[in-house]
């Protein structure tokens, strides 16, 4: 403590006038960007510059990420009931009979189309895993279907494209993902929902499903799957999500 | 020496002693990195909070089964309303994994910086120390009027900043096995997996409030001029204080 410093009093004077303008100077500069911030050029609904971060969190992450890591799994005998949360261009109910789906190649013109019963002749995956919200829940649920890597191995030139997106047939819900997270082990395409078939409200005949992202990247019903050079249309991304909103 | 002094200080005129030893003397109580880090943490840690609370709206931890608050919400909705925290999940989000960031950035500078400056020592309570507490509460409640003998800081006060470096540790950590359960998978399982880590994630920032309540009483109970010692970095203290062996010379002179 003998080592401490000192100043006489006038020279303390001195500097507590110094140190109070320093902070007035540093609470505007504090308000001055807040406010800064805020007004920022909006770009998908928030600020550019928090958009830009959500960005570069995506890059850190996507350059971090590693396919091997698998989301925890449990015991079937854990799974719960699922809530319905998003009922966006599913509000329909279809004849699960009449259901195709289309798949766009690079090029941007259609490369395939399927039944379901092309799909159920892929080989059959279950996995229980958390299905996880961006609203902050959580439900540990059972699919069964057959993983995304298998129907890409369908088109194995196009699948190289850095970019899926997919939408529903109505297009009224669509989404896209990057290429590492489509092609994970527990990346499925599924039809089963806790050893049943899906319900409809649950994205019958056919859903996306990865515990790789939160549940407003799993489309539920999907119509049409693109292999893409670029992003398209992102419904949450345009009202204010991270694109990546990887887990 | 003190006996010789004569009122207006003549022997300064008289060239006897032109120094004349000045009755305060401020002393360094906090390094410039100190002050720095601690009032820019003010403003991440509530714009963290505030960011937070707009990401936790969208699910009330009273919802999670393990802890039901009867049907009630732990917040009403008028908490929400007032604050502005409702339905703004995305940019709660968007401010929340930009400013954390800024968060573990100034955490990590400011540990880094204890540990090797030498100023943990002020922080962490030796455990001499703890015999102390029941002591220092009494004074802080105002039961006891001797203030028990202390060295930068009283052991509650040590307590409480060691209490929150910890806390702002598992903040982190939660936040991080809240963020990336799967890429950092046994971050989360380390917290007893997702539900478990958000949860705990929550208490700590309920912590954080709570600390900040202290720690405003134990600033007011310690007056104005260690309050101020955290914006200039020094306090003033009256000359004899600062060495006790001229204390007692004087009190000798005094009889």
């Amino acid at each position: 403590m003998s080592e401490r410093k000192t100043l006489t009093e006038a020279e303390f004077k001195t500097r507590s006038r110094r140190s109070f303008l320093t902070g007035i100077a540093g609470m505007a500069a504090g308000y001055g960007g807040w406010r800064a911030i805020q007004n920022d050029e909006p770009v998908d609904r928030i600020p550019g510059v928090l958009r830009s971060m959500h960005e570069r969190n995506g890059s850190i992450w996507q350059a971090l990420y590693d396919g091997d890591r698998l989301s925890k799994t449990y015991d079937p005998s854990r799974a719960e009931t699922l809530r319905v949360n998003g009922t966006r261009g599913i509000r329909e109910e279809i004849d699960l009979d009449q259901w195709t789906m289309d798949i766009v190649g690079r090029s941007g013109s259609t490369i395939g189309t399927h039944e379901i019963a092309d799909i159920h002749a892929l080989p059959f995956t279950e996995m229980t895993v958390e299905h996880r919200c961006v609203e902050g829940w959580s439900s540990i649920v059972t699919w069964g279907g057959t993983t995304f890597s298998n129907l890409a191995a369908m088109y194995a030139a196009d699948a190289e494209a850095p970019i899926v997106n997919l939408s529903t047939p109505d297009n009224g819900y669509y989404v896209s993902l990057d290429r590492d997270s489509m092609m994970h082990p527990q990346t499925l395409l599924a039809w089963e929902l806790n050893g049943e078939p899906l319900t409809q409200r649950h994205g019958a005949p056919l859903r996306l499903v990865t515990p790789l992202k939160y549940g407003i990247k799993q489309l539920k019903r999907i119509g049409t799957i693109t292999f893409a050079d670029e992003r398209g249309p992102d419904f949450w991304n345009e009202r204010g999500y991270d694109w990546y909103s990887g887990l | 020496m003190t006996d010789t002094i004569t009122p207006g200080g003549t022997e300064a005129a008289d060239g006897l002693d032109p120094t004349g030893p000045p009755e305060r003397v401020a002393v360094e109580k906090h390094p410039r990195a100190i002050r720095w880090m601690h009032w820019l943490n003010f403003p991440i840690l509530t714009v963290m909070i505030w960011s937070g609370l707009r990401i936790y709206w969208s699910f009330d931890v009273s919802r999670v089964p393990s802890i039901r608050f009867g049907e009630e919400t732990l917040f009403p909705e008028g908490f929400y309303d007032v604050l502005q925290l409702d339905r703004k999940l995305a940019r709660g989000m968007a401010f929340h994994f930009s400013f954390g960031w800024l968060f573990l950035i100034n955490g990590l500078a400011y540990v880094l910086y204890l540990a090797f400056s030498r100023e943990w020592r002020h922080l962490v309570p030796r455990l001499s120390e703890l015999k102390k507490i029941p002591a220092v509460l009494m004074h802080d409640i105002g039961l006891r009027k001797d203030k028990p003998e202390q060295g930068q800081y009283n052991v509650m006060q040590q307590l409480a900043y060691s209490a929150v470096i910890v806390m702002g540790f598992i903040a982190l950590a939660t936040g991080f096995a809240i963020y990336k359960p799967v890429q950092l998978g046994w971050l989360t399982a380390l917290f007893g997996g997702y539900k478990s880590a958000r949860l705990i994630h929550f208490i700590v920032t309920m912590s954080f409030m709570a600390f900040f309540v202290v720690h405003i009483l134990q600033v007011v109970r310690a007056g104005f001029g260690n309050f101020w010692s955290m914006i200039t970095g020094y306090e003033l203290e009256p000359v004899e204080a600062t060495n006790p062996e001229s204390e007692t010379e004087m009190e000798v002179a005094d009889v």
